[in-house]
């Protein structure tokens, strides 16, 4: 029997959530990715002589931390998208609101990341 | 036969004006302030990819990037710029070894209430020495 209870068909809650593992997987991996990249900077930052421009350039004109750096940089996004969805998820209720914050999320990321990979492969 | 049945309790999200009454556990305090050091990274992410921009793009930006943090940048005092990234040291750090204990308590099922108190002290306790390190050197302690 139907109740007014039932949030299924076309009753169904508009969450925006998957309830999956893919977005609790996704946000680990990058995590790690990124932690693995922390590491990887830090050792040649604090390896080789005092730091300025001209070896701090050479760090990311290597081919492979630019791949490296590329990575690191479409995992932020990724890893910052689950993590803003789930704060707009806790706190904010009216849907109408809920969906403008998450586009404008997009939005500043899309945006940050490709300024970012501008700078990387401009280099 | 339903009457038998008590009330089912109701739990709601606490309201703003209780935050100030609860006394929330170590744990807790490294929860939140992952969610908010979380936060603050991505408001402040267009600061951190125009850091990158001029720090990288050619010595004549490089040189801005210096002088941003010893004679300020457009209205932006050097004082409050440093701040500013000493905030986002601090976030980083936290957010870090905050995700790090994560990974940790997924991968050896270490969920006990000690095993994630003695944790918790320490990703607040490292986070912070971290940050006292690495802001003493931003503003030109040693």
């Amino acid at each position: 029997m139907a109740s007014s209870n039932d949030t299924f068909g076309s009753k169904r809650l508009v969450v925006g959530a998957h309830y999956g593992l893919r977005d609790w997987l996704s946000q680990r991996v990058t995590a790690a990715l990124m932690t693995l990249y922390t590491l990887v900077l830090v050792v040649q930052l604090i390896a080789g002589p005092k730091l300025g421009y001209v070896r701090w350039a050479a760090i990311f004109s290597q081919q492979w931390m630019r791949f490296a750096t590329f990575v690191v940089i479409v995992a932020l996004a990724w890893h910052a998208w689950v993590g803003l969805r789930d704060i707009w998820m806790d706190y904010i209720k009216p849907v109408w609101l809920r969906l403008t914050l998450q586009v404008a999320t997009i939005v500043w990321l899309v945006g940050c990341t490709g300024w970012a990979v501008q700078v990387l492969w401009r280099l | 036969m339903a009457d038998d049945h008590k009330p089912r309790p109701v739990y709601t999200n606490i309201h703003v004006s209780q935050i100030v009454a609860y006394r929330l556990p170590p744990a807790g305090v490294v929860s939140i302030l992952h969610r908010i050091s979380g936060a603050l990274m991505f408001l402040l992410l267009p600061l951190v990819v125009w850091l990158l921009d001029v720090s990288l793009t050619s010595e004549v930006s490089y040189e801005r990037f210096s002088s941003a943090f010893v004679a300020g940048i457009g209205i932006v005092p050097a004082f409050l710029l440093k701040l500013v990234m000493l905030a986002l040291i601090w976030a980083f750090l936290h957010h870090l070894i905050a995700g790090v204990r994560h990974l940790w308590m997924d991968a050896t099922h270490s969920v006990s209430l000690q095993q994630g108190r003695i944790s918790a002290l320490i990703t607040l306790g490292s986070s912070i020495a971290l940050t006292v390190v690495l802001g003493a050197k931003l503003f030109g302690l040693y």
